[in-house]
């Protein structure tokens, strides 16, 4: 806290300075980010990251292998983090960079080394293989570094000493190189991570020389390409930085008028570039966007129930599974008990029949429930439909734990044409998702949208200014569920077959945790969430085991530091930061008053 | 500019439907167990040995939950929060089980002192789900006091999986047997009726956690202070109770039941993996509303409840019926009853809190 | 002709009667004020009037038709809006849609035309009427206020956005709970203002509670005063005012025997 004054009065306050000292970096909270950091480098190294064949050597950089590289990076970027200076005050003089930022560095970076220097110590020592089933023996190789024990509990001790005061010392730099290092960073170890990828991808755009170029074959990127791709990162992040050009102020400059072309050529532009995806992806990434894209269907579909109406739906994947066992059954010959047999297309209306009739015999029961009881029951929901198709007691209909095989192809009703390559299903994926993202905006800026907000912000109220609540949320149900149940159908058709065990509840988080990361009602970062969260972890198929301890890692991160998500509908922000806003209006309104008596 | 009014069309309806609706899910329900439990009995199909059976498994089933839901209702109690870690707080304890147990069956100790080293295990189980609870307030919870109701939730469900795919990467994510004990085995007659001994233990053990905690909370200073802070926590604050650490208090306390219940748990079925506590916290967090959220005894009347109807239910209700391997929809039996009690009686068994309260 | 009319209005919380068999009336056309101390069941027959809580026992009749047991949004279809004593908006919308979302039940466009976007000659009558709305306010509420969020404005202005959403209702009947509360002496005066201009411009009948004996002075056709969940005194302002049960109730038995 701020001394305002010394004691002694006649001391004439000479500066702002003086008045409003800069807060130092605060030194007892970087030993606290440095125990985490110890913490999460040990934890990292005990669940088999850094070890695990074919996880931990990937190679990002010519010799430089993934497991290091996460282990390190911990120190690195947690001690910039603890020499992170405080939050500032309005008024307040901005702290100025200097040793104790870096001596904060320091003391995580140690905190860091010490705890990977101990557990190397205890690991080489004792054997914990009983009980941490992944501190094996190559762990331990690994971090020894070919030395003894002691020695590489030394070099443990010192590399992290020197990353961290290496992320503190960053502080020094100025901001803007500070983010032209870092941007080079990340996309080197992106490219490098993403090896496969971007050869695939390279080579169907008919650039296979550059991949070649860039990276050493399944040796991650080589060293003169990891420098070319920092450099120009590095370069682009300097020049949009010192130019201070981002999305916005390109939106922004361009003329009022003029927006409305400017969208219609971006959205042009944009419409070409989807449309030459999969010819760039090939057949396997194609497959990864199609998955990808079902999920977005979802997401939008949660969106409207979760990001709009504000009712919190942890059974979601009760009408995924609803969409695709109607379209098995009507059209799968498979399908044990009632086997119309119709096309993909044909079956669709009853698809989202059934939706609808799910989505309001889980909307009615609900209904006069708020947050996190409409949660655990929607939850219950979700849990009962799986329980129910695995059952042998609906086996007759639903085949049990042995699903519904020989789902169809979709065929293109009037041309005759059927999809079978994943490059051709993901022009159909296409056509649903520009009908949900359509209509999602629709219904933002509708009648039932503005409703459904005003239920989200205060339901009392809402109903006392005329809405019909009950009618509300029964069309955000089903409308979710409309979503969910169409995302489902082409899920049945793209695999070929449901099974119970597709539908757990692990599918409705990760709907969630896609819509909440990107950013509540959203839709531009519904869509980049499930890009990120989807199809990453679908490109890099050695982090399976990971991805959920990944999300639910990211849910609290999201949750403490960024509630509004990603890419925040500007509404959330300030709700959310409504101190600080509230500041703002403070100052505002002390400003119009000024005004409004001077005047 | 005065407009005109026009005549309202108005609609009556929408309500009446709703409720005669929800009337009619409820006549469908009673009539549907009514008719369920007398076909079944009437039939003759089980004896009364296995009703017996049946029940007491009811009963040891419903101590566990019994013992989770308590710390469910009494963080609700206080902070209006559902926990949805609770489970995995749970799993811990079980997970610590494991591995005190296997620990101390490669030791002469588990042979030459079979109740010793049970009680070892428990009472590790205890420290450590008390730790990971009080932690986990610590960390995600506390930050967030205040904030939107979801805000909190959201990040609890992050920490459920969080915490059980750490579980998985650390200790493997495989089946984990515990050893066999002699102390457990065979079965003891009791009052009539047969019962197999860790299902005695388990009632017993939950009887005395119970008791325990009941002395703690009515006796108590600390106990004194939970109960003031659940009441009005600003008051409390004021009356000069320290908020934060009876908060903490609350944490430590719900996690060493679920840490015993995990113990419990993994010697009853004698294996656990890092997926052990998501149905059964979800099913604890049912008894708890079915007793009333925040109602130290009502989670104690829910747990046992719960566990008497998902095990009576299904050979009960279901056969009945004419479902087929009715034990197959055991699990969702207890959802169904937590969308029933949600709808009907949101108040729980001896809750006066309701479900729809708003923050 | 009395446009709303109360009879032998109950409700109780536990075992205290907030509204104990009130009997009152609101004539079309006039300002009523309802004044009385803390806790005297004032905002409690807002409540009760608008729906957002059942009635114990009695009538509230609106043109001859009992409004008891119908929803909120029912009553407010009917013509009965309502501002709250601690201001409830919409804090995440914009200003403009916290008063388009007041139009609700005055227009019909479902989910399925605003997909089909059959919904765009609608949608703009609703957002011209909600700009008129916001312009009663002379300029505070309009031009770039239409886009912030009700959130970012400030505590006098919240209080005429949740006004302007009311009037956006097209109300026959607009309860205001403490219009003034909170306000500085200046903004208080000019609500004063408003509310008259409410019913001379508006056409609106206006039930209002109030605790300020100025703006009570100022805009009531008639004061009803509550103590205790019953009406204890009904008149013109000086009537009321000068009422011994009145005084009573707001300074005690004793001060009045002492004065």
């Amino acid at each position: 806290m701020a001394k305002v004054t010394g004691p002694s009065a006649k001391a004439e306050v000479s500066s702002k300075r003086e008045l409003f000292p800069a807060r130092p970096v605060d030194l007892r909270r970087a030993v606290k980010v440095g125990l985490s950091s110890g913490a999460a480098a040990v934890f990292v190294a005990a669940a088999g990251i850094v070890a695990k064949p074919r996880l931990g050597d990937i190679h990002i950089v010519d010799g430089v292998v993934f497991g290091y590289l996460i282990l390190f990076a911990i120190p690195a970027i947690l001690g910039h983090v603890a020499a992170k200076p405080p939050p500032q005050l309005e008024g307040f003089e901005a702290t100025r960079p200097g040793p104790r930022n870096v001596l904060a560095g320091v003391i995580a970076g140690v905190l860091t080394g010490a705890a990977l220097a101990l557990f190397l110590l205890v690991a080489g020592n004792i054997n914990l293989r009983p009980v941490l089933s992944n501190v094996s023996p190559p762990l331990i190789e690994k971090l020894s570094f070919g030395q003894s024990l002691g020695v590489a509990a030394l070099i443990l001790l010192g590399s992290g000493t020197a990353l961290g005061l290496a992320g503190g010392a960053l502080h020094l730099v100025p901001p803007l190189w500070r983010r032209a290092v870092f941007g080079g960073l990340v996309w080197v170890f992106a490219i490098g991570l993403l090896e496969d990828f971007f050869d695939e991808v390279l080579g169907n755009m008919g650039a296979g020389y550059v991949a070649d170029f860039l990276y050493q074959r399944g040796g991650g990127l080589a060293s003169v390409g990891g420098l070319l791709v920092f450099a120009l990162f590095a370069a682009l992040y300097a020049y949009l930085g010192h130019r201070k050009i981002s999305v916005r102020t390109l939106v922004d400059r361009v003329p009022e008028d003029q927006r409305r072309g400017a969208r219609l050529l971006i959205g042009a532009i944009l419409l070409v570039l989807l449309l030459l995806v999969p010819q760039i992806l090939g057949r396997f990434y194609s497959h990864t966007a199609n998955v990808a894209g079902i999920f977005l269907l979802m997401a939008l579909g949660l969106n409207i129930v979760v990001g709009l109406a504000g009712l919190l739906d942890l059974g979601y994947v009760a009408f995924f599974a609803v969409g695709s066992y109607t379209a098995a059954v009507f059209t799968s010959p498979g399908s044990p008990a009632f086997a119309p047999e119709l096309t993909f297309f044909a079956a669709l209306p009853a698809v989202v029949l059934a939706a609808a009739i799910a989505g309001i015999l889980v909307g009615t029961p609900v209904l006069r429930m708020r947050g996190d009881y409409l949660a655990i029951v929607t939850l219950g929901f979700g849990e009962i439909t799986r329980l129910i198709v695995l059952s042998d007691w609906a086996a007759p209909v639903f085949g049990a734990a042995r699903g519904i095989r020989q789902v169809p192809n979709i065929t293109i009703p009037a041309v005759g044409f059927e999809i079978v390559d994943p490059q051709h299903l993901f022009y159909v994926i296409l056509v649903f998702l520009a009908f949900a993202v359509y209509a999602s905006y629709a219904l933002q800026d509708s009648r039932m949208g503005r409703a459904w907000m005003a239920i989200r912000e205060d339901e009392t109220v809402a109903e006392a200014m005329g809405v019909n609540v009950v009618a509300a949320k029964l069309w955000a149900f089903i409308i979710g569920a409309v979503f969910a149940s169409l995302g489902g159908a082409l899920y049945a058709t793209q695999i070929g077959s449901v099974f119970p065990h597709g539908f757990a509840v692990i599918v409705s988080i990760t709907v969630l945790v896609v819509i909440i990361t990107g950013g509540l009602a959203s839709v531009p970062g519904v869509i980049l969430g499930s890009l990120v969260l989807v199809a990453l972890p679908e490109i890099l198929r050695q982090f399976e085991e990971y991805r959920f301890l990944i999300y639910g890692a990211l849910l609290i991160f999201m949750m403490l530091n960024r509630p509004e998500g990603f890419i925040p509908s500007r509404r959330r922000m300030e709700e959310l930061h409504e101190e600080e806003v509230g500041q703002d209006v403070w100052l505002r309104t002390q400003q119009e008053r000024q005004s409004t008596e001077a005047g | 500019m005065a407009e005109a009014v026009r005549p309202q069309k108005t609609r009556t309806v929408q309500l009446p439907i709703l409720d005669s609706l929800l009337w009619l899910i409820r006549i469908a329900a009673i009539l549907a167990v009514v008719w369920g439990s007398w076909v079944s009995i009437s039939s003759g199909r089980l004896t009364g040995q296995q009703w017996r059976n049946l029940i007491v498994f009811g009963v040891s089933q419903g101590s566990v939950y019994a013992l989770i839901a308590l710390g469910y209702t009494m963080v609700y109690g206080v902070l209006r929060f559902i926990n949805f870690a609770h489970g995995e707080v749970f799993m811990l304890g079980g997970m610590t089980a494991y591995f005190v147990t296997d620990g101390l069956s490669r030791t002469g100790l588990w042979l030459s002192q079979p109740w010793l080293s049970l009680f070892i295990a428990l009472v590790a189980s205890m420290i450590v789900s008390t730790l990971v609870a009080v932690g986990l307030e610590r960390v995600a919870y506390r930050p967030l006091r205040g904030k939107p109701r979801l805000i909190p939730f959201i990040t609890a469900i992050g920490a459920s999986f969080f915490l059980q795919y750490a579980t998985g990467g650390l200790f493997g994510v495989a089946f984990k047997s515990l050893p066999n004990s002699e102390a457990l085995a065979g079965s003891v007659r009791f009052a009539g009726i047969q019962v197999v001994k860790p299902q005695l233990v388990v009632i017993i053990t939950a009887i005395l956690m119970m008791i325990g905690l009941y002395l703690l909370v009515e006796k108590t200073k600390a106990g004194r202070a939970m109960r003031a802070v659940a009441e009005d926590a600003e008051t409390a604050a004021l009356m000069g109770v320290n908020v934060n650490r009876t908060i903490s208090l609350v944490f430590a306390v719900g996690g060493a039941m679920a840490g015993a219940a995990g113990m419990l748990f993994a010697v009853v079925f004698g294996q656990i993996f890092f997926f052990s506590g998501f149905v059964p916290g979800i099913k604890a967090f049912t008894a708890a509303v079915l007793g009333g959220i925040g109602n130290i005894p009502g989670a104690m009347v829910g747990g046992l409840t719960l566990g008497l109807v998902e095990s009576l239910g299904p050979s009960l209700v279901l056969t009945g019926l004419g479902v087929r391997a009715a034990h197959q929809l055991k699990d969702m039996f207890a959802f169904l009853v937590l969308v029933m009690v949600l709808i009907f009686r949101p108040t729980g068994i001896l809750g006066e809190r309701l479900a729809e309260e708003r923050t | 002709m009395a446009i709303l009319e109360i009879k032998d209005l109950s409700r109780a919380f536990g075992g205290v009667k907030a509204i104990d068999e009130l009997d009152m009336h609101v004539e079309s056309g006039e300002i009523v004020s309802v004044i009385g101390p803390n806790g005297a069941g004032k905002t409690t027959l807002f409540n009760l009037i608008t729906g957002l809580l059942p009635t114990d026992g009695g009538e509230i009749v609106l043109d001859e038709r009992n409004i008891v047991g119908l929803r909120p949004s029912q009553i407010l279809a009917l013509g009965i809006a309502r501002t709250f004593q601690n201001v409830r908006l919409f804090p995440e919308m914009t200003v403009r849609e916290n008063v388009m979302v007041a139009q609700h039940c005055r227009t019909r466009a479902g989910v399925i035309p605003a997909i089909l976007r059959l919904n765009r000659r609608e949608e703009a009558q609703i957002r011209k009427k909600a700009e008129e709305t916001l312009a009663f306010f002379g300029s505070r509420l309009i031009g770039y206020r239409f886009d912030q969020t009700a959130i970012s404005l400030s505590y006098a202005n919240r209080r005429r956005l949740e006004i302007a959403r009311a009037m956006a209702s097209d109300p026959r009947i607009v309860l205001l709970d403490e219009p003034t509360a909170g306000m500085n002496p200046r903004e208080t005066q000019e609500m004063t203002d408003l509310i008259g201009r409410l019913r001379d411009e508006r056409k609106y009948t206006i039930v209002v509670i109030e605790h300020d004996m100025r703006v009570v002075k100022g805009v009531s056709d008639r004061v009803v005063a509550l103590d205790y969940g019953k009406k204890i005194a009904d008149g013109t302002y000086e009537e009321v005012a000068h009422n011994d049960r009145v005084i009573e109730a707001y300074l005690g038995r004793k001060a009045v025997a002492e004065a």
